[in-house]
This record gives C-alpha cells, sequence and structure tokens, in this order.
C-alpha cells in the first residue's frame, strides 16, 4: 500500500458517487486514459471465477469448469464536494462486465478507446456489437492517436465501425490528462442530452458540439 | 491455495476459500451496497465482536476515511465480491455507514449527469 493515507480517502464531505466505464480492447490506453486524470495511483482487483452469476467460487467444485480471472482499473475524481466519480477499465466484450456483478448497472456511460491503426481496428469491432445491442448506456467512441495512428475522418470511422449517426466519435490522446478530460466530457455530455426528459423541446444545446475527427 | 491462484499472486493473504470467509454465503445480506458504493466507519463506531474475522477488521479499519466499496477491496488485495459480503453485514451490525450513490440498475438522474458535467469542466 504504497499511496498516503491523505490521498487515500475521499473528503467526508462527499455523498455521491458516479462511475463510467472506459472499455476497449487490449492495449487500446485504458488504463493510460484512467491514470491521466486520476487523483489516486489506478488500482487493480480480479476476480477468480468459476461462473458467470456467481461472485464467490461455486460450491460444487465441478472437474472441469472454465475458471476466468478478470482484472480491472480503476480511479477517482473528486469533482465537487459532495461527488465522486469513479472510471473503471474494462474488457469491451459484454460478457466480461457481467463477471463483475454490478460493474454497468447504474453506470452513467461508456467510454469506447478505439486503436484506428492497420490491423488493431478490428479487435473493436466486437466491443461495439455488444455495446449497441448489449446495452443501452449512452457511449461514445474515443479514437486514442498513437504517434503512428493515421487519421481517418468521422464518416469513415462510422462506417467502418457501423455506429449510428449519433453516436459521437471524439478525438483523444490518452497520455495526456486535458485531452482525456475532453473525451469524458463529451461522453457525460452525450448521456444528459439522451437523459432530457421525454417531450422535453430544449435539451442541452448550450455545451459545444462534440470534437468530431477530422481528416 | 490453487495452482491458478499461486500463479497469479492473488489474495496471497490467505490460504482460506472466499466462501469460508463470507461464512458460506455468496450474496450479501443487502444489494443495495454497489462497487462504487461509499463506505466509512460509524462514529463512534460500536466494538466488533470477538468472533469478528481478521477480514471484517482489516475492512473496518481501511474505511476508517470515506472510501468506495472497490477501493477498499483492492488496497486489502481481497475479491470486490468478498469485501461486498463482509460490508454488507458490517452495515447491518451498525459498524460501517454506506452512501449509496444513484440507486442501483438506474442511470444517475439528468440532474447528477449535469453536476458531473459542470464538475469536470472546471477541472
Amino acid at each position: 500500500m504504497g499511496s498516503a493515507l491523505s490521498d487515500r480517502y475521499l473528503p467526508g464531505t462527499v455523498t455521491k458517487s458516479v462511475k463510467i466505464l472506459v472499455v476497449g480492447s487490449f492495449g487500446v490506453g485504458k488504463t493510460t486514459l484512467i491514470g491521466s486524470v486520476s487523483e489516486i495511483t489506478p488500482l487493480r482487483t480480479e476476480e477468480t471465477m468459476t461462473q458467470v452469476s456467481e461472485g464467490v467460487d461455486d460450491l460444487t467444485g465441478l472437474p472441469g469448469k472454465a475458471t476466468t480471472t478478470v482484472a480491472m482499473d480503476f480511479g477517482r475524481i473528486t469533482l465537487d464536494e459532495s461527488l465522486a466519480l469513479y472510471l473503471f477499465g474494462a474488457p469491451g466484450q459484454r460478457r466480461f462486465w457481467d463477471l463483475w456483478e454490478g460493474l454497468a448497472e447504474g453506470a452513467a456511460g461508456v467510454l469506447a478507446l478505439v486503436d484506428t491503426r492497420p490491423g488493431r481496428l478490428e479487435a473493436s469491432f466486437e466491443v461495439f456489437d455488444q455495446l449497441e445491442i448489449g446495452t443501452r448506456l449512452p457511449f461514445v467512441v474515443a479514437v486514442n492517436h498513437f504517434p503512428d495512428t493515421v487519421r481517418h475522418s468521422a464518416e469513415e470511422l462510422r462506417t467502418a465501425l457501423d455506429l449510428l449517426p449519433e453516436t459521437p466519435i471524439v478525438d483523444c490522446d490518452a497520455r495526456d490528462r486535458a485531452s482525456a478530460l475532453t473525451a469524458l466530457t463529451a461522453l457525460v455530455a452525450h448521456a444528459v442530452d439522451l437523459a432530457a426528459p421525454a417531450g422535453d423541446p430544449t435539451p442541452d444545446r448550450t455545451r459545444p458540439a462534440a470534437q468530431e475527427v477530422v481528416s | 491455495m490453487t495452482p491458478r491462484e499461486k500463479r497469479s499472486g492473488a489474495y496471497r493473504d490467505t490460504a482460506l476459500r472466499p466462501y469460508v470467509l463470507t461464512k458460506g454465503r455468496a450474496r450479501p445480506s443487502r444489494n443495495t451496497i454497489g462497487i462504487d458504493t461509499l463506505l466509512v466507519a460509524a462514529d463512534p463506531a460500536p466494538p466488533l465482536p470477538v468472533s469478528a474475522g481478521r477480514q471484517e477488521r482489516a475492512l473496518l479499519a481501511m474505511c476508517r476515511g470515506l472510501l468506495s466499496l472497490v477501493e477498499a477491496a483492492a488496497r486489502l488485495k481481497l475479491p470486490v465480491s468478498v469485501v461486498r459480503v463482509l460490508a454488507s453485514d458490517l452495515v447491518d451490525s451498525g459498524h460501517l455507514t454506506a452512501r449509496a450513490g444513484s440507486p442501483r440498475a438506474e442511470q444517475p438522474s439528468r440532474e447528477l449527469l449535469q453536476e458531473v458535467l459542470n464538475g469536470l469542466r472546471a477541472l
């Protein structure tokens, strides 16, 4: 336990917490992004599980049953004196979220990180199938720019990833705090829009448009 | 400890299986505790019964300040699912206070999302 005690605890005035999922394929930069914005050194926790629905080892001990170890990194931002935001990095596939009982439940939304370099985009396809079919959480696609990333237009990406027209696509550098915060802000702004009461003719239009990837 | 656990280095602080730590239960006594539920020791905290286990004592000590369930689990190097059961018991017995965020299994309200948005923009 290396971090100082003063870094460990939230101010005693905090009464509410909100969580955001940062998902994507292996090596796409989830933990890097969380580390860029987190006020604590990102923590890792693991679960070893023998079946999806139970949080504790199966008592029947059936031989040959597959055991899965799933690791999750997470970070924290205290947003104001009463509110803490938690960022959870998870593999994109929904079956992994289900291993973490309650991970997706009540989340504000999902930031889906993608790597558009040649040969890497394909790893994101399953992530988006799961997002669009398996969940109703608001999500935003964030293209993590690596030094050798070739810029694609937002429409090219939308077609390649078969995204809905209204799904925002933003550009980011997961190593850069301001850039990572911009991507998270775009996600939460999108979630606010989607949460507008039914029939409300004036959703929040004051926010700046999501920063689109331009070629 | 199974060979797999030795390999991964997980749960090195106990040879006990998770269901022993939780006295055989797979589920917490209450379903309102999520991974981001905030926990803090009651002040003043009633003394723990002598039957309390090492993990319960460690969890209560960890929660002398405010932090989430998942943070407590990660810092104690215990599975989240186990800490969830232990925390639930300690809330029931009045040793821990849980500050639930938004209701579980529901999207945060528009007002709460707006507060998150304002907070992110102010950073």
